[in-house]
């Protein structure tokens, strides 16, 4: 999707606002809705990638008025609906439907830590050996699905250079769309700024170093 | 814009302010879900607490002060992140993929993620409300030189700077310069130099004999 959220080398943002504040949350709102998140992964019923697509799929203007955590609360409120764990109904009238059947257990606090810790990895053994070596050197291709994808727009149609294989890796523009994991290799590739950006805003000795899965690449 | 709005938290009048829409609706949810059985609060308030305690910047500092003083540790941590920072009790989510990169006098690598926020939080905790900031993530890859300068941090020529943009499951964690003036610290004393901008690149460690002795 060519959303505002693939930001990449706009202009017009505005300034960087640099601060060292450490905390984590700056309001109770914030804090919840991180946590709707979390503990709702527990339930299984959706996998990271549709998380990403959902929290980038807003009209432009309002991904850019949202909050942070407004997003995600907007972004889980979709997840929720589309895979049925609630109605939009209940959503617009804050009760349950009492026609609803009953939840499947909820995670509970003594789990909470084992389930962070425990993490989600996204690595998968392949038969295949990677199509491409370190070195090598290899050209984006010129994408523009319109769903979720994690090739950014200002990375397509460049070329660069493989700096390692990372291994297999869940290929999220396919997991994004429930259509199964379909694990690929995953790049570290080195693109020059000039290549990027061009002559003029290219700046000299900068590099852009992008995590790329197989296919978006060709030699 | 979401930076504006986060920005402006940090001065509101709480005990006089009514809730904020967003504020409203992510309650609205809370109430819905516990009714449904979705959540328990008391799960909830446990994974707030973790985040708000635990999981920090401190975590990556005695990571990388671990590294300074200690070449086998540093020597495994090159070879496979992850298993290293896991020796010192330290993984899980976003964590699961670490890379460590190495800033030195010749390259200087910052990170970002472009498309979203992904960010290491077992060794930095969850993002500043800059990383997540539009302004950041569309320049520091077209500008990196500048964005760093407005980070106080001002680049010779002849360094070569590395932007590291996060754009798969792979989180990278900025392993500092160990600072002049530090030899013979331990390495307590060396994590309490280690800030969390060091270790996303946008800063450098200030060496200890500028500091005031407290």
């Amino acid at each position: 999707m060519n959303g505002v959220h693939d930001m990449g080398g706009m202009d017009g943002l505005g300034p960087v606002r640099p601060g060292a504040d450490e905390a984590p949350f700056h309001a109770p709102y914030e804090a919840r809705a991180f946590a709707h998140l979390l503990a709702l992964g527990a339930l299984g019923k959706w996998n990271n990638d549709m998380v990403r697509s959902h929290f980038e799929n807003f009209v432009a203007t309002d991904y850019l008025r949202m909050t942070y955590f407004e997003r995600w609360n907007a972004g889980l409120i979709e997840l929720l609906v589309e895979t049925g764990v609630i109605t939009r109904a209940e959503v617009a009238s804050g009760r349950a439907d009492p026609a609803s059947g009953k939840a499947v257990p909820a995670l509970a606090a003594d789990s909470a830590r084992t389930m962070i810790m425990a993490g989600e990895p996204f690595d998968r053994v392949l038969p295949a050996v990677p199509r491409f070596r370190a070195g090598e050197t290899v050209r984006t291709k010129n994408l523009h699905p319109i769903g979720h994808t994690r090739l950014p727009r200002y990375a397509r149609d460049k070329s660069g250079v493989v700096q390692r294989c990372h291994g297999g890796f869940v290929f999220p523009d396919q997991n994004a769309r429930s259509l199964g994991e379909q694990p690929q290799h995953l790049y570290s590739v080195r693109f020059e700024a000039e290549e990027l950006w061009g002559s003029e805003r290219g700046a000299r000795r900068c590099a852009v170093f992008i995590d790329l899965w197989e296919a978006y690449l060709a030699a | 814009m979401h930076d504006d709005a986060e920005h402006a938290h940090d001065h509101d009048h709480r005990s006089s302010e009514l809730p904020s829409e967003p504020a409203l609706r992510v309650m609205a949810l809370e109430s819905l879900l516990v009714e449904k059985g979705l959540v328990d609060p008391a799960a909830l308030a446990a994974l707030i607490d973790i985040y708000e305690r635990e999981i920090g910047p401190r975590n990556g500092a005695r990571v990388v002060a671990r590294a300074w003083v200690d070449p086998a540790f540093l020597d495994r941590l090159r070879k496979n992140a992850t298993a290293a920072i896991a020796e010192l009790g330290f993984g899980g989510q976003q964590g699961e993929h670490m890379v460590v990169v190495e800033n030195g006098a010749e390259e200087h690598n910052v990170v970002v993620c472009t498309l979203c926020s992904c960010y290491p939080w077992p060794v930095l905790g969850l993002p500043p409300a800059w990383y997540k900031s539009p302004a950041y993530r569309s320049r520091v890859v077209i500008d990196p030189r500048g964005v760093l300068a407005e980070f106080g941090l001002k680049l010779d020529d002849d360094v070569q700077v590395n932007v590291r943009d996060s754009t798969a499951e792979i989180r990278y964690l900025v392993l500092p310069e160990r600072p002049e003036g530090s030899d013979g610290m331990t390495e307590d004393q060396l994590a309490s130099l280690v800030t969390r901008d060091s270790m996303i690149g946008v800063a450098k460690i200030t060496s200890p004999s500028t500091l005031v002795p407290s």
